[in-house]
């Protein structure tokens, strides 16, 4: 019985998350036009996957108390390459895809080895490599445009047996293969211990420098499977600065959504799943409710913020005046 | 560490003011330096006094808008509620010139108002809810975006800068000296007053090295954070403001371009990004060097896309010139 309980505890930030996704998405469904049709739920959450890549992206550095403002523009980055090399037979778009996701390992590989090895703080680090990224990107697409292998884009944004949407599956596949393994791992756990305390961490030798390293690089790798299906969904490659910056702000917005501590050593990627989708529902309410897109960019903010400011409850749980000033 | 030894026989050697000088301000001077002549090779004109100001009078919106941004990195704080604080109050401070001879009158302040209610936002929401300062700027950003998205409905606003604007930014009271960088000058000034010589500033750099023993020592720390943040707000809208007065009018993502270099251009100073060190004079070295970057690739006609490139590779080099966090063990 006290596992449950200890069970509950760790998980609490995810089932809130949950709890508010699936709030949201009664609204949503029960409001839209269509209603729930295979076919509304393939848009979601084809909609969805793209934030929840980058916010799964966000999710592991911030396990280790770090952030990474670059996830936008590697984001951008991949989605650029991709329109050039994601085309032709399946052998030439095999390794297209293996070539994006690899540059994708280099970006995060390149924000861990000056964060980690060259002791940067991580915002100052990572907004200059993101501008680094996005300079890269803008190289690639001066203009929008390219092409993508339409069978692959199509299969993967499609759904399968006509219900399930594919991206869907494809998100849990890369749970399945990258997250499960990396949590359960000795350097997962020491990304965590890292976030949670790393001087407690050093002294207990747990591997902290590998642990944060792999984190940052497995963080590239997933904003590049984000790029790839931004790629997949709009068939264009496109280096739009405003873009880059929204997906990194609402990476950070899924990630609080979803329960997971900035400051670090807490939290799960399954929870920034769920956070990126309830974010992109509540953005998506204002359509179902016919409002003038105009306000969307309000309304997502005033979400925000409200969802930001959640946090400050557990000040009246502080019995210290002292703990405010951590 | 036995550089350190010989380091300090050097050091003492030298005269009285290079021995105060901050490495990171003294490196960022040098930059300079080599940036004027490698300019000079590529031009001739570069270094002529006309160039130079011109130069300076560029550098001195960002030097408005970083000085904000140095008063709350100082903290330990960031702001990344720039882009939109500095649109907000281009956007209303030409919105309330369209408002008769009183809104005339009053667009500056204005203007200046409504960047400092973002800022206050910002600093209650860091001060008395404790949100992490990253966040919930981020979180102003997005609103502030909302807002002037719902106000212009998505376009770039028809209103144009008034007279008094303009005058800011693109006249000269002293024949030869743009307005501009008078205003810097002004703002500077006040700043390196505020900081070193005022209890309020003694306790930014107190709250940036341990808001905690600040706090103890009996300094109203959630006060003055609040105050600080309503500070960096106003200056940004007031870099917004010289902004639309220098373009003559406010566009949609104007300060777009302002959130990176204003970062760069404090922590390129030698302000320390985790707060409590740092000196204005390193800030205006910062911007100087940024600014004159800026410029030398715009000469060159580098394209916007190697602009962004050298630019994140500048900043990283630099950092981990002096930046760098010391090794923990």
């Amino acid at each position: 019985m006290s596992e449950w309980r200890y069970w509950f505890a760790e998980q609490k930030g995810t089932l809130l998350a949950l709890g508010i996704f699936l709030v949201m998405f009664i609204i949503y469904t029960s409001n839209h036009p269509a209603g729930f049709t295979a076919n509304v739920v393939q848009t979601a959450s084809n909609k969805g996957v793209l934030l929840a890549f980058v916010a799964m992206a966000q999710t592991l550095v911030v396990i280790t108390a770090g952030i990474d403002l670059s996830v936008g523009m590697i984001f951008l980055l991949t989605n650029c390459l991709a329109s050039w090399l994601v085309v032709g037979g399946p052998v030439e778009t095999t390794l297209g895809v293996i070539a994006v996701l690899l540059v994708g390992v280099l970006c995060g590989a390149l924000n861990g080895a000056i964060v980690i090895y060259g002791r940067l703080q991580p915002i100052v680090a990572t907004i200059a490599t993101g501008a680094m990224y996005f300079g890269i990107a803008l190289l690639l697409r001066p203009f929008p445009g390219g092409s993508v292998n339409e069978d692959l884009a199509d299969a993967l944004t499609g759904r399968l047996f006509g219900v399930i949407p594919a991206s869907l599956v494809t998100l849990l596949a890369t749970v399945l293969i990258i997250w499960v393994p990396f949590s359960r791992s000795v350097y997962g756990r020491a990304a965590y211990a890292a976030g949670s305390s790393e001087v407690a961490a050093y002294m207990s030798g747990v591997p902290i420098k590998r642990g944060k390293f792999l984190a940052y690089v497995l963080a590239g790798l997933l904003a590049s499977f984000g790029g790839l299906f931004l790629t997949f969904f709009t068939y264009t490659g496109e280096a739009a600065y405003a873009s880059g910056n929204a997906y990194t702000l609402f990476s950070i917005a899924a990630v609080v959504l979803g329960g997971v501590s900035l400051f670090g050593g807490r939290g799960s990627v399954i929870g920034a799943i769920f956070g990126a989708f309830a974010f992109r529902t509540i953005g998506d309410l204002l359509f179902v409710f016919d409002l003038d897109p105009l306000w969307q960019p309000l309304f997502q903010g005033v979400v925000l913020l409200l969802a930001v400011s959640l946090g400050a409850f557990a000040l009246f749980r502080v019995k210290n005046r002292l703990e405010w000033f951590g | 560490m036995s550089d350190t030894v010989t380091g300090g026989d050097t050091v003492s050697r030298m005269p009285k003011f290079l021995r105060r000088a901050d490495p990171a301000v003294a490196t960022a001077f040098a930059c300079i330096i080599a940036l004027l002549i490698f300019g000079s090779l590529y031009s001739s004109s570069f270094l002529s006094p006309e160039y130079l100001l011109q130069q300076l009078k560029v550098a001195s919106f960002l030097g408005v808008i970083a000085t904000g941004m140095m008063l709350v990195i100082l903290l330990g704080q960031i702001d990344l509620s720039v882009p939109w604080t500095v649109a907000t109050g281009a956007m209303m401070a030409s919105a309330a010139a369209a408002f008769g001879p009183m809104g005339v009158a009053l667009a500056i302040p204005f203007g200046i108002f409504c960047g400092m209610m973002i800022g206050l936002v910002n600093g209650i929401g860091v001060a008395y809810l404790r949100i992490p300062s990253m966040i919930i700027t981020l979180a102003t950003n997005a609103v502030a975006q909302g807002l002037m998205v719902v106000y212009t409905g998505g376009f770039s606003p028809q209103d144009s800068a008034s007279e008094a604007m303009r005058y800011l930014a693109t006249g000269s009271l002293v024949p030869g000296v743009p307005n501009a960088v008078i205003v810097w000058a002004l703002i500077g000034a006040g700043t390196v007053f505020l900081l070193t010589r005022t209890t309020f500033g003694r306790s930014i750099y107190a709250i940036g090295n341990r808001e905690r023993a600040a706090y103890l020592s009996g300094v109203d720390t959630r006060r003055i954070v609040m105050i600080t943040f309503a500070i960096a707000g106003g200056l940004s809208a007031f870099g917004g403001v010289l902004l639309a007065g220098y373009a003559s009018k406010a566009a949609q993502s104007m300060g777009d371009a302002y959130l990176l270099p204003a970062i760069a251009a404090v922590v390129l100073g030698g302000t320390s990004i985790l707060g409590g060190r740092g000196s204005y004079l390193g800030t205006v070295a910062g911007v100087i060097l940024i600014t004159l970057l800026q410029s030398i690739l715009s000469v060159m006609q580098m394209p916007e896309a190697g602009r962004q490139i050298i630019y994140g590779v500048v900043i990283v080099v630099m950092l981990l010139l002096y930046g760098r966090a010391p090794a923990s063990r």
